[in-house]
């Protein structure tokens, strides 16, 4: 469990009620009971720190007695709330059209009822005391499980597994009971002991009003009750019980919001390794827009996907990175761009973009020469502004341009990536425009500036091919006209065969080969890249053939051993392969390969 | 299996406009087309997962397989379990040597019914799908995308099963995919979709080599190519 102060107060809390409750009433249930008619109605005093109430007795050992009875009461309305909510939330999956909208409407309008008139009323209808007011609380806290479960269910149900179960003929309830409950019981349990903290609180009310539990019974609530009309006199008499059902209460809530976030956070493994970081490497490559030397990028826990890359683009050119996915090219191009997502650490010997170590450019300046695009353009457009004033953005933030300057640019800029009418495009929200207008849109953005690298992370993937085919004639004009670089990401080795210069093959977060576009079909030398062109179908493809796949999986880059990683799925694999790293050695012009089987 | 103008609506939008169709036995028919051509509506209407209009004959157990292989398999049940799911009709005795065979039928060893689909990969996952679709003993099996969601070293062995469950089990399969290169490997014959209607339907060979249809060319001429 996270050590966060919440996490902590709610252990505490949480471990000390169920403590009184179980040590509560042996240790104090005679005094609390003990009737002294010579100490009636007392303030506080040595002998009882909490005074006594009208019959002399202890009101200390009371409020700690009282222990186990509110928290029996507030379990019993909380399973009650949660069954009657649950079942009521599971019911629309379960029946029929008509009757689930009834059902569904039913919810509806009880959640709109104020929950505390709801539990007086169940409460004063089936009999004052505990009975009453446990019941009140229950279906007071019903109408908000019975929402909770509803759309969570929901969310469920549309699921591709549950299609599929249906396909199969499995009946609704079987679907419910297999798929849906066991899939949803996680938020729901922790939404428990949250309902359990207002349960209690609720309970006190209602013996604080008079509705809950009658003597000679008392809970806190009751104790409370009995304690506030001598509130004037002595006021440390109501105390006890309101600091216990506050405590109580925190401790409750408390646990399930820490249960809540804890569930929604990944582990994250505490176990730190402290990376040596590379020694810096010489004088900048004159000719690389970008240089990238010994790349790393680590995660805790010795999660390693990118290891020791380093890379160089130059002007004019168009570099792919083509990889499976999980084999860290994306990340490598996050680390680029200084994008790596907690927790993840960067180590590089060298990373300059046009001759200047990153880490030293401002913001503005690696704003404006440094442009990416990715997969899904949403995720780099503020669907709340108008496209043209985000591109316009760019340049009153980097360049210092006047509103009207720079919305005559942005204009100009989308009419550059062959938007049609581009001044009516710049006044549209980014859900007018198609896929492909957005990330034309997106690339525009890119061009405000003066990019000298353009990165692109899978741009095209989600685009389908013919709106693929324009954008990826739209980057190689970008780059031809602007001079700029890009570096161009894709798990599609044929889209990157067609648009690249050079191509850089990465395997569980190393490169295994760099070769020129050229030589990719035929002429690839690592196992790894042969395999992959093989197995790609295209349009000559021999039909009677079966298609070449690689055997095996890609290791996790937590599992990446200390030989070659492609060793365990390589025919050519000896002992030597799987033991030792192989060095990245020259195999032609421009060719390079990390393998101890090519020679 | 034949569709007879079949019509899917949402709302006012028509997402299939009178589609007519046929699935051959034993044949292995491709569905293309881009995001919003339908095709995806159309399966869901043969697979009974949306209301459609017109008429569909002579598949009374259709089956689909999804395109993500990590939302098709109940993250909390065992493949063992998930494969059963189709095999309610059979005694439970029978069930663990049935889901041993459909294991088998898509080259998964039978120990894998004892795990979590989390411990398995994306093409593992695909054919516990297919397996699963399998024990219904469908006369139509809907592939909708199955491959997109795999890296390109798995892909060819999933699209090898495909063929080779047509050749082993005679199962009639309508292939649904935005990649052509992938369709053409596939499929027997080809039908193209745009815009909610079939324009060119034809055998594979035909419609890849000699397309009659503009949008077919078009189509044909974005499929990004590696230099040979």
């Amino acid at each position: 469990m996270p050590r966060t102060p919440a996490a902590v107060v709610s252990a505490v809390l949480v471990t000390l009620m169920v403590v009184l409750a179980i040590i509560g009433p042996p240790i104090w249930g005679e005094t609390a009971e003990k009737i002294d008619a010579g100490a009636i109605l007392q303030g506080a005093s040595a002998a009882h720190p909490l005074g006594t109430d009208n019959l002399g007795r202890d009101l200390l050992a009371r409020v700690l007695v009282a222990g186990r009875y509110s928290l029996a009461l507030a379990l019993a309305a909380t399973l009650i709330g949660a069954v009657i909510g649950i079942v009521l939330g599971a019911l629309p999956s379960v029946l029929p059209r008509r009757g689930a909208r009834l059902v569904t409407g039913t919810v509806n309008a009880l959640v709109a009822f104020p929950g505390l008139l709801l539990a007086m009323f169940t409460a004063v209808v089936s009999g004052m005391g505990a009975r009453g007011a446990v019941l009140g609380i229950g279906v007071a806290i019903a109408p908000s499980f019975a929402r909770l479960t509803q759309t969570l269910a929901a969310s469920v149900a549309g699921a591709d597994y549950v299609l599929a179960a249906r396909m199969l003929g499995v009946p609704r309830r079987r679907v419910l009971g297999r798929h849906v409950l066991p899939n949803i019981a996680e938020p729901l349990i922790l939404n428990l002991a949250q309902a359990l903290g207002g349960a209690l609180l609720g309970l006190a009310g209602m013996s604080f009003l008079g509705l809950g539990v009658q003597p000679p019974d008392f809970d806190w609530g009751r104790l409370l009750f009995d304690g506030f009309a001598r509130i004037y006199v002595t006021p440390e008499v109501a105390i006890g019980p309101a600091v216990a059902v506050a405590l109580a209460g925190i401790g409750f809530n408390l646990l399930g919001d820490t249960l809540a976030k804890r569930a929604a956070r990944t582990a994250v493994p505490a176990r730190k390794e402290e990376l040596a970081a590379p020694e810096p490497s010489g004088a900048p490559d004159p000719r690389a827009v970008l240089e990238v030397r010994d790349l790393t990028v680590t995660f805790p826990g010795g999660v390693t996907p990118v290891r020791h890359l380093s890379l160089t683009v130059r002007p004019g050119e168009i570099v792919g990175i083509v990889g499976e996915s999980g084999s860290g090219k994306s990340l490598t191009a996050a680390a680029i761009g200084g994008l790596v997502p907690y927790p993840g650490t960067v180590t590089h010997a060298a990373l300059r973009l046009d001759g200047r170590e990153v880490a030293e450019l401002s913001q503005k300046e690696l704003g404006t020469s440094l442009a990416m695009v990715f997969q899904d353009p949403m995720a780099s457009l503020n669907p709340a502004l108008r496209v043209g004033g985000q591109l316009a953005e760019v340049a009153i933030v980097h360049q210092g341009a006047t509103r009207a300057e720079a919305a005559r640019r942005a204009v100009d800029r989308l009419g550059h990536v062959h938007l049609p009418e581009p001044a009516k495009q710049a006044k549209r929200h980014p859900h007018e425009l198609s896929g492909g207008m957005r990330q034309r849109a997106v690339i525009a953005m890119g061009l405000m500036g003066t990019p000298k690298l353009i990165i692109a992370d899978e741009p095209t993937t989600a685009l389908d091919v013919t709106v693929q085919r324009q954008i990826l004639k739209l980057l190689r004009e970008v780059v031809d006209e602007s001079g700029a670089a890009a570096l161009f990401i894709s798990h599609d080795i044929a889209v990157v065969g067609e648009l690249c210069d050079r191509v850089v093959v990465m395997y569980a977060g190393r490169v295994v080969e760099e070769l020129p576009v050229s030589a990719l079909a035929k002429g690839a030398a690592h196992p790894y890249t042969k395999a992959l062109v093989d197995s790609l179908p295209d349009m000559e493809t021999d039909r009677s053939l079966p298609l070449a796949s690689i055997p095996g999986t890609q290791p996790a880059p937590a599992l990446v051993g200390a030989g070659c990683a492609f060793a365990g799925r390589c025919a050519l694999a000896t002992d030597r392969c799987s033991t030792s790293l192989p060095p990245v050695t020259e195999y032609g012009i421009a060719h390079t390969v990390a393998c101890w089987e090519v020679s | 299996m034949k569709f007879t103008d079949v019509t899917v609506r949402f709302g006012s939008f028509t997402a299939v406009d009178s589609v007519s169709l046929e699935v051959p036995r034993g044949g292995i028919v491709g569905l293309v087309g881009e995001s919003g051509s339908g095709k995806s509506s159309l399966a869901k209407a043969v697979s009974g997962l949306v209301r459609y209009s017109g008429q569909i004959t002579g598949a009374s157990r259709v089956q689909m397989v999804f395109q993500d292989p990590y939302a098709s398999l109940d993250p909390r049940m065992k493949v063992g379990e998930s494969v059963a799911e189709g095999l309610l009709e059979l005694p439970r005795a029978a069930r663990p040597d049935e889901v041993t065979r459909l294991l088998g039928l898509v080259s998964l060893p039978a120990d894998l019914a004892s795990r979590y689909p989390r411990e398995l990969s994306g093409g593992m996952r695909q054919r516990v799908a297919i397996a699963r679709a399998l024990g219904a003993r469908p006369d139509l099996l809907v592939a909708d995308e199955i491959t997109s969601a795999l890296d390109v070293s798995v892909q060819g062995s999933v699209l090898n099963l495909i063929r080779s469950l047509r050749d082993t089990l005679g199962l009639s399969i309508l292939f649904i995919s935005h990649n052509l290169a992938v369709v053409r490997y596939v499929c027997d014959t080809v039908a193209v979709m745009h815009r909610g209607r079939i324009v060119e339907h034809g055998p594979t060979e035909d419609v890849v080599g000699r397309p009659a249809h503009d949008y077919t060319r078009t189509l044909l001429e974005a499929v990004p190519r590696l230099q040979r």
